[in-house]
């Protein structure tokens, strides 16, 4: 299935969910939806005979500045070779996004990596701690506005 | 809060340990397997819920390596300083971590580079399959308790690293592929050389199986030991040997052809049960013996194929790419590298994402390990094959 097509089967099931999409002009086509909905969206992709995504290639936090981040979702069908990719966008401020863990295994690690580094809450995720970073850091690194703490348990960092 | 085992006095149970999502039973216990555990293959903390000698779940602690990659990667002045960071991922094949790179940038930038760059990038990045396949094989015999074939492995590294190293210097780490083009040429003896060395390579596969790979005892440590079926591998994300080994064929050079792969003729190996069930340790381990074997018929073809040409003709004077983004996977020895690139139109990277194979694989280790037992665990940790500066990156 070409992108074009499967916005508009996106488009026909989901209606409100699926807000905006980049099909033209772009190395790779992408579909930006409702965070509150992506898990049903994930679960309808997977099993849905016309696009069978049974694999996540990439799940990626990314700060978009102006206040907004976004998950980005590359998804790939290994029983009907093509390739798609799902974006939610969030506030900074309040940023939960659906967890698609239950879905895809391989979310597992990676919605905890985004977390890690973005301060993004995926609902609904089975064990939602930090991955990288120590349990006890403080403040999402990979943020924009990150600001390098002078202090790390009460030692100072040399930089 | 959940409260965990330092939080507690000694000889009281925890109420519940962090990962594991439910009160520990009275007959389960905790061990720590790591950061320094000799079959942890570099800083990975496992710990393990063991009740009696059986694994009952394993919970990885990793992020001990972890040098911030990817925000490094957002503060370079511009993207050809990314490379010698993406060789440190993956540090025992790092030019098949740069071929990734570079790939997608010249993807990002519609750049089209020499056919001599091609194929060298081939042979280099095949090679780097060979040296980590040498090594994976040598220390997961090293972890079993076979120690001959890991010198044997390290002596056939050598002569890859040799050649390497009289192309561009280095031995480990390499910044030798550069977006549009190369470092250096190879030198004029470059395909005697490789010649040598496929006709070398050869005949130590075989003294290699008949050492380690249908040796009695090896065989009994790992057939049967951590079985991961193909859907569930799949719905892991699990790539590379750990996917094939688990029966399914799915190799991007194949499947997904990137570069020239497309010209080579090739056998894509998958795990068959030979010795146990299917996706064994043992099927794991295999796949890797005969993907060094395909790669030196790779290797041999591209270095028939090779065209002259000016390997730096193509190297762009400033990298500035559009807004945009691209995604680009190759598959390294240890699985699908994936780069996940966002340009704002400036010189500097506004985000890198990788997608290190070895920490999606790593992820799937509990479902391997649930029901083994714990010299079991050293036998599947060491049959994914991680590298944990790409784990952590």
């Amino acid at each position: 299935m070409i992108a074009q097509e499967l916005h508009d089967l996106l488009k026909t099931t989901f209606g409100e969910a699926i807000l905006e999409a980049k099909i033209d002009g772009v190395l790779d086509p992408f579909v930006t939806v409702a965070p509150g909905r992506i898990a049903e969206i994930a679960r309808f992709l997977r099993d849905d005979d016309r696009t069978l995504f049974d694999s996540l290639m990439c799940l990626s936090g990314v700060d978009l500045t102006k206040g907004n981040l976004a998950v980005v979702y590359h998804l790939h069908s290994t029983k009907r070779n093509h390739k798609f990719v799902l974006k939610a966008v969030v506030p900074a401020a309040d940023p939960h996004v659906q967890s698609v863990a239950s879905v895809w295994k391989m979310a597992d690690w990676n919605e905890r990596e985004a977390y890690d580094m973005y301060g993004i809450i995926f609902d609904g995720h089975p064990d939602l701690r930090r991955i990288l970073m120590p349990d006890d850091w403080e403040g999402f690194p990979l943020r924009k506005d990150y600001q390098v703490p002078e202090f790390y348990n009460g030692m100072k960092v040399p930089y | 809060m959940e409260v965990t085992l330092t939080d507690v006095e000694p000889g009281r149970r925890p109420a519940t340990i962090p990962g594991l999502g439910r009160p520990l039973r009275a007959e389960e216990m905790v061990i720590s397997m790591g950061p320094q555990h000799p079959s942890t293959h570099g800083v990975l903390r496992l710990e393990l819920v063991v009740d009696g000698e059986i694994v009952v779940d394993v919970i990885p602690h990793i992020g001990y390596l972890h040098r911030c990659f990817e925000k490094h990667c957002e503060h370079m002045t511009n993207y050809q300083q990314v490379i010698p960071y993406a060789d440190r991922m993956d540090y025992v094949a790092a030019m098949s971590n740069e071929f990734g790179y570079v790939i997608a940038m010249e993807k990002m930038l519609k750049i089209q580079v020499p056919e001599r760059v091609e194929y060298i990038r081939v042979i280099m990045a095949e090679f780097s399959r060979i040296i980590s396949h040498l090594i994976a094989i040598g220390t997961y015999g090293l972890d079993i308790g076979a120690f001959t074939p890991f010198l044997y492995c390290m002596r056939d590294r050598e002569h890859v690293l040799d050649i390497i190293e009289e192309t561009c210097g280095a031995r480990l780490l390499y910044n030798y592929m550069w977006i549009g083009g190369l470092s250096h040429d190879v030198k004029p003896s470059f395909q005697k050389q490789v010649r040598e060395f496929c006709t070398y390579f050869r005949p130590k596969i075989k003294e290699l199986n008949d050492l380690l790979s249908y040796n009695k005892i090896f065989i009994e440590r790992t057939a049967n030991v951590g079985v991961l079926p193909g859907d569930v591998a799949i719905n892991y994300g699990a790539s590379g040997p750990v996917l094939r080994g688990s029966g399914v064929n799915w190799d991007l050079r194949k499947n997904d052809p990137y570069s020239i792969y497309d010209r080579f003729t090739f056998e894509i190996p998958v795990g068959k049960g030979l010795k146990g069930k299917v996706g064994d340790c043992w099927d794991r381990y295999m796949v890797r013996v005969h993907e060094m074997e395909q790669s030196t018929n790779i290797i041999e073809q591209a270095v028939d194929q090779l065209p002259e040409g000016d390997v730096q003709s193509a190297i762009p004077k400033r990298i500035r790419p559009e807004a945009g983004e691209v995604y680009v996977r190759t598959e390294t020895p240890k699985g699908d590298l994936g780069y996940y690139i966002v340009s704002d139109g400036t010189a500097s990277p506004f985000r890198i994402k990788v997608r290190p194979p070895c920490f999606i694989n790593l992820s799937a280790l509990p479902a391997m390990c649930r029901g083994a037992m714990i010299a079991d665990v050293v036998a599947v940790l060491g049959s994914i094959d991680i590298v944990l500066g790409e784990v952590d990156r």
